[in-house]
């Protein structure tokens, strides 16, 4: 059992008032808080040992390189990485599929295939779409049903031996629709494509094992596991790695460089140009420490409980429609009121404090799929409790009254 | 009543307001009471561009006024226009061109707005000056 009350004191945040109303922060799927751990992390960076890494001799960058080397084997062992310099680290997870998307140009040709999930957050959308622009590949959608779960039936008609790369999020951030990604990625193999999960919605709530899943790239941002923002890594397979060109030149990711040539850096590095955002790597190490010392079981177990807790109580609201109700979710509920905008309703609970997302949460093809403008989206995390739940409730209704 | 007095009452009325959701409980009442835009007019010209909800506004002069209609798929949003329509519809291009809009300040709108919804303000005030410009232009002509 997690000790919620305990947890809570770690979030310095959720001591705050909005609007003269105790916070409720149910935003979670955009951005998690932050534990005083982790900001003591970044605080005693800055104060002991800032530094610029990997070519000061002085120890202070020694110091600096050290703990941000140690962070990249903290991700590697907590996603269970073969080797440390199949973890990149990025800016987050948007960098992330950039990197790769632009990489594929030189290994993709006209006429090849891209499949991408109808459920993605623009992010991994519009990246594809500019590669199909370069290339003349052809970017096809995997469709979803009306429960928010993805047509594994025309997913397998889909794939032939033209289908290069499979693009697909492990959760959707729109609807918390956990994708059988396992499934999808052996079928992509067996037709000789490659792989890329995007994490960012699913790190925060399970802990994904790269080589059980025998993925070929997997993204996540550390600001949604409790770490800070604007950093985030790319896994890719070693031999994809290899496979693909830089993304970006500078600094860090050269072995030689003349003005006639420059041979490129080993990995990571060669993906690492520039001084990187070192105290948000280490920060993102932390995040992870303390994440696990809590537990990713104990977490999954609870926020599941939120869950089920929130849709009983948010479906006895008249007129309450939920959007995403997967049998396989996470603790994501999307929704809307009859007759009422998600932009109205999420302005009146921001005045009694409590925090959500309205709109189209980045995911426009979702919405015109229910053929609606957005929704309201209510985020859980551990550290939320049954009574926050309550304070939600509450308040819909309270808007509600106010609205209709 | 001239623009300067009609948001002098306007100030009156949300001075008499002790929070923000009595506010709110307000400007969805005039949301409610907003001169609807004629359906046939909620095309994609007539659009806002720079608010998250949709926002259609209509302009058109009877003798040497413009008068204004709108229409928006969010009541709270509305009831920003009804706020800016009644403080500047059925009046002379000129007069809406040379109103200055302090009087938003003054009710602390913008301020207890998104910055979304914030934005969308901006973006109507500017369309209504726009349409203001388009009619005195025709009516010099």
């Amino acid at each position: 059992m997690l000790d919620i009350k305990k947890i809570r004191e770690d979030f310095p945040i959720l001591k705050r008032e909005v609007n003269g109303k105790p916070l409720v922060y149910l935003d979670n799927a955009a951005t998690s808080q932050t534990p005083q751990q982790v900001i003591d992390t970044i605080v005693d960076y800055y104060q002991n040992y800032n530094a610029n890494i990997h070519r000061g001799v002085h120890t202070l960058s020694q110091e600096a390189t050290d703990k941000y080397e140690q962070a990249r084997l903290k991700i590697q062992k907590h996603f269970n990485a073969a080797k440390s310099y199949e973890i990149i680290f990025t800016s987050g997870t948007t960098h992330s599929i950039n990197l790769v998307a632009n990489g594929f140009s030189s290994l993709i040709k006209k006429g090849d295939e891209i499949l991408v999930s109808a459920m993605e957050h623009h992010s991994n959308i519009v990246p594809w779409q500019m590669l199909s622009e370069r290339t003349g590949a052809i970017l096809k959608v995997i469709p979803m049903n009306q429960e928010g779960e993805l047509r594994m039936d025309v997913y397998n008609e889909l794939l032939s031996d033209k289908t290069k790369l499979v693009f697909c999020n492990h959760i959707s951030n729109a609807l918390g629709t956990i994708n059988p990604i396992k499934e999808i990625i052996d079928r992509a193999h067996s037709v000789g494509a490659a792989v890329l999960i995007d994490g960012a919605q699913a790190t925060p709530h399970l802990v994904p094992d790269v080589q059980a899943l025998d993925v070929d790239f997997y993204t996540c941002s550390a600001h949604k596991i409790c770490g800070p923002t604007g950093v985030g890594m790319l896994y890719g397979k070693e031999e994809w790695l290899n496979k693909l060109p830089p993304y970006q030149g500078g600094g860090e990711m050269i072995a030689e460089v003349t003005f006639e040539k420059t041979t490129y850096a080993d990995l990571p590095h060669k993906f690492e140009a520039g001084t990187p955002n070192i105290c948000g790597g280490i920060a993102f190490g932390a995040a992870l420490d303390y994440m696990n010392a809590i537990g990713f079981d104990e977490i999954a177990k609870y926020e599941h409980e939120l869950l089920e807790y929130a849709t009983q109580e948010l479906e006895k609201i008249d007129g309450l429609k939920i959007y995403g109700t997967a049998k396989d979710k996470t603790s994501v509920i999307s929704f809307n009121i009859e007759h009422i905008h998600p932009y109205d309703m999420g302005s009146i609970l921001d005045k009694l404090g409590i925090a959500v997302r309205t709109g189209h949460h980045c995911a426009q093809p979702i919405m015109d799929f229910y053929k609606i403008p957005g929704t309201v989206r209510a985020s859980f995390a551990f550290y939320n409790t049954r009574e926050e739940v309550d304070v939600l409730v509450t308040g819909v209704l309270k808007a509600k009254s106010m609205l209709l | 009543m001239d623009i300067k007095e009609i948001q002098e009452e306007i100030i009156d009325e949300f001075s008499m307001f002790d929070d923000w959701m009595q506010r709110y409980e307000y400007m969805i009442e005039l949301g409610k009471s907003l001169p609807l835009i004629k359906e046939e007019y909620k095309t994609e010209d007539n659009i806002i561009k720079g608010c998250q909800s949709k926002v259609w506004v209509h302009a058109e002069l009877e003798g040497n006024k413009l008068v204004f209609t709108a229409d928006s798929d969010a009541i709270i949003t509305k009831g920003i226009i009804a706020i800016l329509i009644r403080a500047f519809s059925n009046q002379k291009p000129q007069d809406i061109l040379d109103a200055d809009t302090q009087f938003i300040d003054e009710i602390g709108l913008k301020e207890h707005l998104s910055p979304t919804r914030a934005n969308g303000l901006v973006s109507m005030i500017k369309q209504l000056k726009l349409y203001a410009v388009a009619y005195q232009t025709q009516i010099e002509e």
